[in-house]
């Protein structure tokens, strides 16, 4: 049996996921077992070096009666004694912070980080894999673009060996959520939203999805990681969907195509294309999901053109990713 | 222009040169011919898929072909001959949709084939879907182009379609 240690930062829906499903399985994989030494949020730490007992870690959690040691994030990634960094604090578009530097401390001490943090890795993955590189850790972040989808993983084993031309897809289910219902209940864009925020779809501030920004930030990471691009946000032609008309849905529908978000990255020279832009789609084609659903089509030399349908975000969905990174760890350290 | 014809051929001596002659005859510049002689339909046909240039003549070509007992299920003519629906939002009308249309239509290469527009309110932005065809692939992109540096000017959504391969 190989046992690593995990710490976790981040005790937000997708920490919680992650515990959720590695106490369900008493952390072990066939012959390996991933203990949980720490657990981190911006209240303080639990800490044991013989591994928590996760299960009661959640009850206590959920019960508030949690009790933390007076230790920060920082100090833990800095001092405990782990394997693998599980880094799942929330997004920030701008500084990718706190999550970027977490990542890059861990990093630095050569310790493998897996993360659905999509901030950091949009902003600075040439220096982070440089980092990890240099350090001989592994940096993976299959949860950060299309949550449950395997993206990166499916590039990097079944799909090897592949020449990858394009990627396009909906990568934010909140939008497609939106776009789906209005087409389908012929209902206005300001009502479906209304309703999306009640449900918990969208946030309390929708700008992020409806802008097309957290679209845009996927396919700024699927630019740099797949394609070695070295992008931004800022380079990405952004378009949202806040101006998506019911009328121009059914315009749209009369002539077998439905209107979805696409946000999409194609690498050659000067016919580049970084994009996120409401686009018709085929209603018989398989990027045309619908709800909160999410999709990619990967282009491929080899195998034509692939496609990936799946939940886009959720807790444990989430979490499913980010076990697969780490199980990928733990299948070559 | 460029067409594609799918014809069922009866598997029985001469049927090939039945099926091509007409196309010659009626001018047309046979261009590919494949004959899936090694399987048959479920009819017991033999399909037959022939790819020609010609300028007209391919309503009486078909009438011909069927007077020899030739089954024709399926012909094209829009192999070369693009088409693709856009969808604008926006104040359309206000921001002169006959010129935009003109503009498509100037080019030489391109031409806005079929309009649809929906206006909610005098005051809403309007919806208009737009059929362009072009004469390649290489003309509908530059049409599409076009549109797109029109539309940011006058301070449309264009609405492009995905690029998708036909899947069989």
């Amino acid at each position: 049996m190989k046992t690593l240690n995990v710490a976790v930062i981040g005790f937000g829906s997708v920490g919680r996921g992650v515990l959720k499903v590695l106490a369900e399985h008493k952390g072990i994989y066939g012959d390996v077992e991933f203990k949980v030494v720490a657990i981190c949020d911006s209240k303080g730490a639990v800490m044991d070096k013989k591994g928590l007992d996760v299960e009661n870690v959640l009850k206590q959690k959920s019960n508030g009666d949690l009790k933390r040691v007076n230790k920060t994030s920082i100090e833990v990634i800095n001092e405990c004694d782990y394997d693998i960094l599980v880094e799942v604090t929330p997004t920030d578009a701008t500084t990718g912070e706190p999550g970027l530097t977490y990542i890059t401390e861990a990093l630095k001490r050569g310790k493998n980080v897996v993360t659905s943090n999509k901030g950091p890795v949009a902003l600075k993955y040439k220096a982070l894999c440089d980092l990890a590189k240099k350090n001989n850790a592994l940096f993976l972040f299959e949860a950060t673009v299309g949550g449950a989808m395997p993206m990166f993983n499916l590039m990097r084993m079944p799909l090897a060996g592949n020449k990858v031309t394009n990627i396009m897809g909906i990568f934010n289910g909140t939008c497609n959520y939106i776009l789906t219902r209005m087409a389908n209940e012929e209902l206005p864009y300001d009502m479906v939203l209304s309703e999306a925020k009640e449900l918990g779809i969208a946030e309390a501030d929708p700008t992020y999805d409806v802008e097309g920004i957290d679209t845009a930030l996927k396919v700024v990471i699927l630019a740099n990681a797949v394609f070695g691009m070295d992008v931004s946000l800022k380079d990405v032609d952004r378009v949202g969907i806040s101006s998506i008309s019911l009328e121009s849905l059914k315009l749209a529908s009369e002539a077998g195509m439905v209107i979805k978000l696409i946000g999409e990255v194609k690498p050659n020279g000067e016919e580049r294309v970084l994009k996120v832009s409401p686009r018709l789609v085929p209603k018989n084609h398989p990027l045309a999901v619908q709800g909160t659903l999410n999709a990619a089509m990967i282009q491929t030399k080899l195998a034509g053109d692939i496609f990936v349908i799946g939940k886009g975000a959720g807790s444990v969905e989430t979490a499913s990713a980010i076990l697969s990174d780490m199980l990928y760890i733990a299948s070559i350290k | 222009m460029r067409i594609t014809m799918d014809l069922e051929l009866k598997d029985i001596p001469g049927q090939l040169v039945k099926a091509l002659e007409p196309i010659s005859d009626a001018g047309g510049n046979i261009v590919s011919v494949v004959h899936h002689h090694e399987e048959r339909t479920s009819r017991g046909t033999i399909a037959l898929q022939v790819v020609f240039d010609m300028e007209d003549g391919l309503g009486p070509l078909k009438e011909q072909l069927e007077s020899r007992d030739i089954k024709v299920t399926r012909f094209n003519e829009v192999r070369l001959l693009e088409h693709k629906s856009v969808v604008l939002v926006g104040h359309i009308i206000h921001s002169d949709i006959r010129d935009t249309i003109e503009q498509i239509d100037s080019t030489g290469y391109a031409e806005v084939v079929d309009l649809a527009m929906s206006m909610p309110a005098i005051s809403l932005k309007s919806s208009a879907r737009i059929g362009i065809n072009a004469t390649g692939k290489i003309e509908m992109k530059k049409a599409v182009k076009l549109l797109r540096n029109i539309a940011n000017k006058k301070d449309l959504l264009l609405i492009e379609p995905i690029e998708t391969e036909e899947i069989r």
